[in-house]
């Protein structure tokens, strides 16, 4: 198994409007809203980068212990999600430093604004790691789990020390970790996606993998 | 012979890749390489003498991630000895006859710096001060800094290095795709940074091939002065049947590197995936070479952390609105500490077309140095323009000019001994683009030619400090036409003479001609004119003004400065000013109330303000406050109570209602009407950065007539309980987004607790529950932004 780090750039995946308004705590949109996305939508897009580091890396489930060669990690959670798998993909994935500009901006000036690029934001991380998943099981041929990050369930997110030791996110595609744990640009994700031979049932719902049983967004998925 | 004489004459060869050749050696996934300096030096020396064999003249020693952040102290120190060991030992037992360096290599720190990531700017320079220290006492012949993706912390070493060391200093960064770095510089701001700052190569290295490296090797070959460094990865990696391949062979990289050198690239070498053989392929194409001159390309030019700004042909227009002279409503702002207000002049005026902004935030009674600091670093977090640091604070200049992310504009320099003396320091050091006055300790000479002579002057003695007349833009002092019917005349001519025998740019503060007449922006705009004729290249103006914006647009289709007069097509239309409001329509005065308050409930923010302008005119303040304001707020707000109104719209509401009372407030600044109420102190916790929450109760909170007191994100619990106990404020918002800071919150909560237990704190956030509330002992949990109003409604009463 070659566990180098490698490094994709994609281009825009589609734009889901619908899945953006929901982030912005909108069941629907009035001819405002519509014209408020509309704008913000123009401003991004041509300012974001789709980009992914990953690698791929034995693992071996011992109980809760996930055991991944350089180092390993306690959580039963990601241990059932993992259940089977021979190895996985640990990968990074960001949409880059403007969409935080942006955010940062009109933060200041027009929050309705920052909340429609914060939701932007999420919903072209979410799209970017679909894109990433969907490219990694054509390419190696495999079924894939569910992607799972650190902060799901019981996996601490102390794991993200590993993570980032492992790929070298900063380097490859200007990913960085801050003290609390927390990503610059804020708009990426780090996860572990198990890879396997047999069927994956994919109207799993990540959110049942939560405890996180009062977030707003529960269920929506 | 010494690196920088050799840099001189020479093609210098750098070496290639260490971090795939260490991988190949078993170096495993997270392991730091460059502890193999201690473990394996005859790896590492064995990788440096291939290189020197191979024709290398520099090798870079294995200290990429060599800082404090990753090692303790007496590691670190260890590393670095050794790391300059191994490649002293290599040069010495290399048979190769060519000239040996070793350059102590710094790469990043792995942090992202403020405000993008965690990382202060000073404790960035503090961390490649220690490495550099350590380069210099053991040895290094010079400070390569390489792979840097973010120009704030390329400034960061950068000045680390020259503050702790006389070593020469080189220095590549990793451009993307889009030929920009990471965090969105372009080649020529880079260059306009770096040379500033006295670098003595300038380049690109690692993320890419030579191929798509070559638009910004010939973009750095066209603006800097100083060699280019090209040292570009073997392509990109691919996995080939369980094998890492790059895909550039060595013969064609080799070729296209020497395509470059032919262009003008001089200082060339490999990133990851290139081994000796590409050195050694790389030094026999290009044998016989000689390198191309070196020429002083003579631009004058400012940057931000995106972009250059170069002064040329084309008018550049330098926005003057940032600055209380004359500005009640500004002043105020200053005094409140109201920094949203000033960045909205900032954002303002670059919509209306400005290059640079000056920033000028002095007033008697503030600290100036601590405000302008403020004020950069705020600007520069959202605002992608050159700034012009004005300042007559040399203090404050000097941190303002530390911690700006470019190569600044200065504002101002003049004739006198003592103010050269103080500003130029400042300029060579940090780099920046000087306004020098034409005046001196005899005041401003009422000639041309006595305005000339002090130019001249200025520049000999900018000389001594080896700031090149390029660095200088001349300002021959706009003076009212009114108390001297021939000041005009003696502005425009020094200008002109100043451009056509000195050969450099001037730069006017354009508005000072009209003082004390009426209809300033006709004689303001007419003067701008005569002075872009007589050679101006630059004017501090105001973009807010129809006349000067037309003169502007106008200036540059007739002198063919404008492409098919494109710009001035575009812009005719905003020439015409409306400036009477339209007359209220019935239709909604019967469904929203009046007209007002349908702006307000609708969201559309501009109209807010400007039916409120033409209210004023007839309706008192107040009334219009509590009549329409407040009761279509109210309409919005119950709407998003019942879940009829989403969260986009309550915002698009809040802020024009908040247009609505700027205009309120404009009209009353400087009046005895401030709110007095009891503050509402609000923060995001320490160590959480995410602030679109906060920032949403505070427009909300402000909209309801709270008094709010930000403090901002990231805010340590002694700095929240202090202001708390400083203003006895009643109320505390907190937010927090992630599980990790929570713990900062509830510390701050056991804090407030202790200090100020008349304090209610209100927390909110994507992870808080009541039951988290509960847990850390906040008295109230709040769902949502209005759910904060109707409490602090509960608490105070307005």
């Amino acid at each position: 198994m070659n566990t180098q780090t490698f490094t994709k750039t994609y281009s825009s995946p589609a734009f889901c409007e619908k899945e953006i308004l929901r982030y912005a705590g909108c069941k629907s949109a009035d001819s405002e809203t519509q014209k408020l996305l509309e704008s913000c939508l123009n401003e991004a897009k041509d300012k974001l980068v789709y980009k992914v580091c990953y690698c791929q890396l034995p693992v071996s489930i011992n109980g809760s212990i996930c055991d991944f060669g350089v180092f390993n990690v306690q959580s039963l959670k990601l241990a059932r999600n993992l259940g089977g798998c021979e190895s996985v993909i640990i990968f990074g994935a960001t949409i880059g430093v403007e969409i935080d500009r942006l955010i940062a901006k009109y933060s200041r000036i027009s929050p309705s604004k920052a909340l429609m690029f914060q939701a932007i934001g999420a919903e072209r991380i979410e799209s970017l790691c679909d894109s990433f998943c969907a490219d990694i099981k054509r390419s190696f041929k495999t079924n894939l789990k569910p992607r799972f990050s650190g902060g799901y369930g019981d996996l601490p997110l102390d794991v993200q020390k590993h993570i980032f030791a492992v790929l070298n996110c900063a380097k490859h595609i200007g990913l960085t970790l801050n003290d609390s744990l927390i990503m610059s640009p804020s708009k990426s994700v780090t996860a572990f996606v198990g890879m396997t031979d047999k069927k994956v049932d994919s109207t799993e719902n990540k959110c049942l993998l939560c405890d996180n049983k009062n977030c707003a967004f529960r269920g929506a998925l | 012979m010494n690196f920088k004489e050799y840099l001189k004459n020479n093609i210098v060869y750098l070496d290639g890749g260490m971090g795939t050749l260490l991988q190949e050696k078993g170096l495993k996934a997270g392991e730091h390489p460059e502890r193999w300096n201690i473990t394996h030096p005859e790896i590492i020396a064995g990788i440096h003498r291939d290189y020197f064999d191979a024709g290398s003249n520099v090798v870079c020693t294995n200290t990429f991630g060599a800082n404090i952040l990753k090692f303790d102290d007496s590691e670190l120190e260890n590393i670095i000895m050794a790391a300059i060991t191994n490649a002293r030992n290599a040069a010495y037992e290399s048979t190769s006859k060519s000239q040996k360096f070793v350059a102590l290599d710094i790469g990043p720190t792995g942090k992202l710096l403020k405000p993008l990531g965690d990382l202060n700017f000073e404790d960035a320079v503090s961390v490649f001060a220690k490495t550099v220290k350590l380069g210099a006492k053991y040895g290094a012949d010079l400070v390569i800094i390489e792979t840097m993706n973010d120009s704030y912390e390329t400034k960061a070493a950068l000045l680390a290095v020259k503050e702790n060391s006389d070593l020469p200093v080189i220095v590549s960064n990793a451009y993307g795709e889009d030929g920009k770095l990471m965090t969105g510089a372009t080649p020529a701001a880079m260059v306009a940074m770096l040379e500033g700052m006295g670098a003595d190569a300038i380049g690109a290295n690692c993320s890419l091939g030579p191929k798509q490296l070559f638009g910004v090797a010939l973009e750095l070959i066209e603006n800097a002065s100083v060699p280019i460094i090209l040292k570009p990865n073997a392509g990109l990696p691919k996995a080939v049947d369980g094998k890492t391949v790059f895909d550039v062979t060595a013969d064609d990289f080799a070729d296209d590197v020497a395509a470059l050198v032919k262009k003008g690239v001089r200082v060339v070498g490999g990133c990851c995936g290139t081994t000796p053989e590409y050195i050694k392929s790389l030094t026999s194409k290009t044998k016989g070479y000689s390198p191309i001159a070196l020429a002083n390309k003579n631009i004058t030019v400012v940057s931000s952390y995106t972009h250059a700004v170069k002064f040329g042909d084309s008018p550049v227009l330098i926005g003057e609105r940032i600055n209380p002279t004359g500005k009640k409503r500004f002043k105020q702002a200053l005094i409140e500490n109201d920094i949203d207000y000033i960045l909205c002049e900032g954002v303002n005026q670059q919509e209306k077309g400005v290059h640079i902004l000056d920033v000028n935030v002095g007033l008697p009674d503030i600290d100036e140095e601590k405000m302008l600091k403020t004020t950069v670093c705020e600007l520069q977090a959202i605002i992608d323009l050159p700034l012009q640091i004005d300042t007559a604070d040399i203090a404050a200049m000097d941190t303002a000019l530390r911690l700006y992310n470019g190569k600044a504009m200065i504002n101002s320099v003049n004739g006198k001994a003592e103010s050269m003396a103080a500003v130029f320091p400042l300029v060579k050091k940090y780099g920046g683009l000087v306004v020098a006055l034409t005046l001196d300790e005899n005041g401003i000479p009422k000639t041309a030619e006595g305005r000339f002579e002090i130019a001249q002057k200025i520049l000999a003695t900018a000389k001594k400090y080896g700031i090149d007349k390029k660095d200088i833009i001349f300002d021959t002092l706009a003076m009212t036409i009114s108390a001297d019917n021939t000041a005009a005349l003696a502005t425009l001519k020094s200008l002109n003479r100043i451009k056509l025998e000195l050969g450099c740019h001037t730069s006017l503060g354009v508005s000072n001609i009209s003082f004390g007449l009426p209809n300033r922006d006709a004689v303001n705009s007419t003067f701008f004119a005569l002075a872009l004729e007589d050679g101006l290249s630059a004017a501090i103006m105001n973009p807010y003004s129809a006349d000067m914006m037309k003169t502007y647009y106008t200036y540059k289709a007739l002198k063919g400065l404008d492409e098919n007069c494109a710009e001035y097509i575009d812009k005719a239309n905003s020439f015409t000013v409306t400036t009477s409001a339209q007359a209220v329509n019935n239709k909604f005065k019967q469904e929203f109330g009046s007209e007002l308050q349908h702006a307000v409930i609708k969201g559309f923010k501009e109209k807010a303000g400007e039916i409120t302008r033409s209210m004023l005119e007839s309706v008192p303040p107040l009334e219009i406050v509590n009549r329409e304001i407040i009761p279509a707020l109210n309409t919005v707000g119950i709407g998003f109570e019942n879940k009829t109104v989403y969260l986009p719209q309550l915002l698009m509401s809040a802020e024009a209602a908040k247009s609505a009372f700027e205009v309120i407030k404009t009209e009353m600044a400087g009046s005895e009407n401030k709110q007095n109420n009891a503050a509402i102190v609000i923060a995001t916790v320490q160590g959480d950065i995410h602030d679109i929450g906060k920032n949403i109760v505070k427009l909300l909170l402000e909209n309801y007539g709270f008094n709010v007191v930000d403090l901002g994100k990231d805010v340590k619990p002694e700095t929240i309980v202090q202001k708390v106990v400083e203003l006895n404020a009643p109320i505390v918002g907190l937010s927090a987004l992630m599980t990790t800071t929570v713990v900062a919150m509830e510390d701050t909560i056991k804090l407030l607790k202790e200090k100020a237990p008349w304090c209610k704190s209100v927390v909110g956030g994507a992870v808080l529950t009541q039951e988290y509330a509960d847990k850390i002992g906040a008295d109230k949990y709040a769902r949502d932004a209005m759910e904060t109003v109707r409490y602090a409604e509960e608490i105070i009463n307005i």
